[in-house]
């Protein structure tokens, strides 16, 4: 038996269409568009004005508070304005926009496409350079990784878990990375298991993966400490939650951090990112997105700097089908739906995915049957049905002892409800309400 | 761009299930059950459960219509299922008079009234055929006997339960039980039948083993230790297994999902209630049979215990380190 988390999930259609297909480049348009808020924290204040030049990786917005993480120019040319922009929540955000000119790199970065395995850097040393390139959380998450990799006080950190996983439908970009930059990604996590000044280290990969778990089986005999474990597949298991469950059998408790069973996760393409900054110098001004659909002509993972508006990344993949009904920032099942294909790509986006009208559109919701089947998919053992009645009814006391603040908001209860109940959307709204009530009681 | 793009929040996928697939689902299990009914009640058992289908259909259609004046919602196959459900625990040769009253009873009050498909306390079929018992207990307890009948293989017009207690001796071989040729109600007799049912059901992943399986481990495990000091036919717990409605109860009508337990502990706890019950009455009741009983009474339990069960959360069993 593959091992996997042990309570609830689901196993949607795969769809991984655009799997095996190479890393490709896409031009560099006229212009590009920055937001200065590309992670969870706080928005980095602008260090540069109208009229500067910038080179590819010149710093362009400063980290403010410790939850932030430094933004980078990923074009050399002029800047343009500081300007308002959409981003895929559909905020107006501060930006910097970049007229582009050449294609000019700061000349501390190493742009050989040569390996490099060794590094002098002490832990402190290493941090520090993951914390000036800017580096986020990739998977989607978009939190500050030099924060996650700094343990709060009294916390210490025995292993190191890379989520190799990529259980969302349809994207790919891991899966590819993972097979063109196997020892990049290796190196980084040497590189990560020494800031964390842990020895062991755990690869989970889901098991519709089997070319790169033969790669990464071979491949780590060369790395001390670490280890690859192939996973059932079983949506949502590249939540941090129940990765660890998955591959540690710990469980984490309400309201805790992963780091309180001593895991700390990190997702292959950050580790990948990671190992630019320390070992070539370079910022996170660039990522590998999956452009992919039904419709959609050439399915493809594009590498994209940061800044490019999707409309082109979905003119690579032969243009927006006609059918198209909705276009998701990320997976079917946690990516946002967008109102706009003009948004750039940033730090987080893992992919595109065009649906046809035809499945864009909800069922008309009926009444419960109290079927429990969203009850037993949920991965945090919740009853999805009653957080839905109590958000409702607005029974926020209740709500919070039925652990509404624990939903990790994976979908798993509405993709299963034969319903078409809008459980998700409800417990959204009630673990909002409830989480600001916790808040304005603990001030 | 000129089309505009559909914006709402995620899951932005759906399994494709819902509620006509799941009821088509417990339709399909109940064929091997009917099958069984017509080879042995021949053309009656054909009447009663077309008529049953089109009675339960034909009230939930005009009610919901006429008197509540909304859209109706017959298409999503539970009152088709209600209609077999209660054919199958009537004798074949109840009047058809008295059928449609109890089709009217278990889908005009006890499934309409109280607000439709979800929303009802009490098993519709269940209740109907409890109505039906009590309103009628002369028409409800005389069983016709099998087309199949021979001299030789014992069936009689007396159910199995009946004879428990009255006349042990003339009871039929286990085997005549499980494949199902005694005398019973329409769809209740065939223990194999049944259980295919209950194959496809958990295969389809309809239903889950909860409720079944510990509604049989209890019946089995309470007449077996009776059995144990005291071997008589009314203790087998093969007997209690494979007659009367237990196999039909336990498979098709304690699992409707509206009226059982939404969480596994739940679940178990609602199985074993109807188990201990169900056994109670056969032993002690002024009735043979309990089945039907034990399962109303453990629907009036299931909001209790929905709201005393919870599912077991992340990390709050496990301990780390």
């Amino acid at each position: 038996m593959l091992k996997t988390f042990r309570i609830g999930g689901i196993h949607p259609k795969e769809n991984k269409i655009s799997a095996g297909n190479a890393i490709q480049p896409i031009a560099i348009p006229d212009q590009v568009i920055i937001p200065l808020s590309q992670h969870i924290g706080a928005p980095c204040q602008p260090v540069v004005k109208k009229g500067d030049n910038v080179k590819v990786g010149t710093l362009i917005g400063k980290s403010v508070g410790f939850v932030s993480a430094n933004i980078h120019s990923s074009v050399s040319g002029t800047v343009l304005k500081i300007d308002k922009t959409l981003d895929a929540s559909g905020y107006k955000r501060d930006a910097v926009f970049i007229k582009v000119e050449g294609d000019e790199w700061e000349s501390s970065i190493d742009r050989s496409p040569d390996l490099k395995k060794s590094c002098d850097l002490v832990p402190g040393e290493v941090l520090d350079k993951i914390a000036a390139a800017g580096i986020v959380g990739m998977g989607g998450a978009t939190f500050p990784s030099h924060v996650k990799l700094t343990p709060p006080p009294g916390t210490k950190a025995e292993i190191l878990i890379i989520n190799g996983v990529e259980c969302e439908p349809w994207l790919t970009s891991d899966h590819q990375l993972m097979m063109e930059k196997a020892d990049e990604i290796l190196v980084g996590t040497t590189l990560v298991m020494k800031a964390l000044k842990v020895q062991k280290a755990i690869i989970g990969i889901e098991n519709n993966k089997q070319d790169v778990i033969a790669l990464f089986t071979q491949k780590v005999k060369d790395y001390a400490g670490i280890h690859v474990q192939p996973l059932k597949v079983q949506y949502p298991q590249g939540g941090e939650k129940q990765l660890i469950d998955a591959l540690t059998g710990r469980q984490i408790s309400s309201g805790a951090l992963p780091i309180s069973v001593g895991a700390v996760v990190q997702n292959v393409g950050t580790v990948f990112a990671i190992y630019e900054a320390v070992q070539k110098n370079k910022p996170l001004v660039e990522r590998v997105v999956t452009v992919t659909g039904k419709e959609v002509k050439q399915p493809c993972n594009i590498l994209s700097r940061v800044g490019i508006p999707l409309s082109d990344l979905i003119g690579v993949a032969g243009g927006l089908p006609e059918t198209t009904g909705k276009v998701v920032s990320g997976g079917p099942m946690m990516g946002k739906a967008l109102a706009s294909t003009d948004i750039p790509v940033t730090k987080g986006t893992s992919g595109i995915l065009i649906i046809p009208t035809l499945e864009a559109k909800r069922n008309a919701m009926k009444d419960c049957i109290r079927c429990a089947k969203c009850v037993s998919v949920c991965p945090m053992g919740l009853n999805p049905t009653l957080l839905m009645n109590l958000t409702e009814y607005e029974v926020w006391d209740r709500a919070e002892k039925e652990h509404i603040t624990d939903c990790i908001e994976c979908g798993s209860c509405s993709y299963t409800c034969p319903a078409d109940r809008p459980l998700l959307d409800y417990i959204r709204l009630g673990k909002g309400k409830v989480n600001g009530i916790i808040r304005t009681r603990k001030n | 761009m000129e089309q505009k793009l559909i914006v709402s929040p995620s899951p932005h996928v759906h399994s494709g299930d819902t509620i006509e697939k799941n009821m088509y689902n417990v339709l399909i299990a109940l064929i091997p059950a009917f099958l069984v009914a017509l080879y042995v009640f021949r053309l009656d058992a054909l009447i009663i459960t077309a008529c049953a289908v089109l009675f339960c259909v034909g009230f939930e259609y005009l009610i919901v219509k006429y008197i509540m004046k909304k859209t109706p919602t017959v298409g999503d196959g539970s009152a088709i299922i209600t209609g077999v459900l209660l054919a199958f625990n009537v004798p074949a040769d109840l009047p058809l008079w008295i059928l449609a009253i109890g089709c009217l009873f278990a889908i005009g009050v006890v499934k309409i009234s109280f607000g439709g498909l979800g929303n009802n306390i009490f098993n519709p079929a269940i209740a109907g055929r409890i109505f039906l018992l009590i309103s009628f207990p002369a028409q409800m307890t005389t069983w016709p006997a099998a087309a199949t009948a021979t001299a030789t293989d014992a069936v009689s017009s007396a159910t199995v339960l009946g004879n428990l207690k009255l006349s042990p001796e003339t009871l039929p071989s286990l085997q005549t039980m499980f494949l199902g040729t005694e005398a019973g109600s329409l769809g209740e007799m065939s223990t194999l039948a049944l259980l295919i049912g209950l194959f496809y059901l958990l295969w389809k992943k309809t239903i889950t083993w909860h409720i079944p399986f510990s509604i049989m481990a209890t019946v089995a495990l309470f007449t077996g230790i009776l059995y144990a000091f005291d071997p008589v036919p009314l203790y087998n717990p093969l007997i209690h297994l494979f007659s009367g409605g237990l196999m039909l109860g336990a498979i098709f009508m304690a699992t409707d999902y509206v009226t059982s337990p939404m969480t596994r502990k739940g679940m178990l706890i609602y199985g074993v209630g109807i188990g201990f019950v169900t056994v109670a009455i056969r032993l002690w009741g002024a009735y043979p049979e309990g089945v039907s009983f034990a399962i109303l009474l453990m629907n009036a339990l299931t909001p209790l215990i929905n709201n005393y069960t919870s599912p077991k959360r992340f990390g709050e069993v496990v301990k780390h380190g």
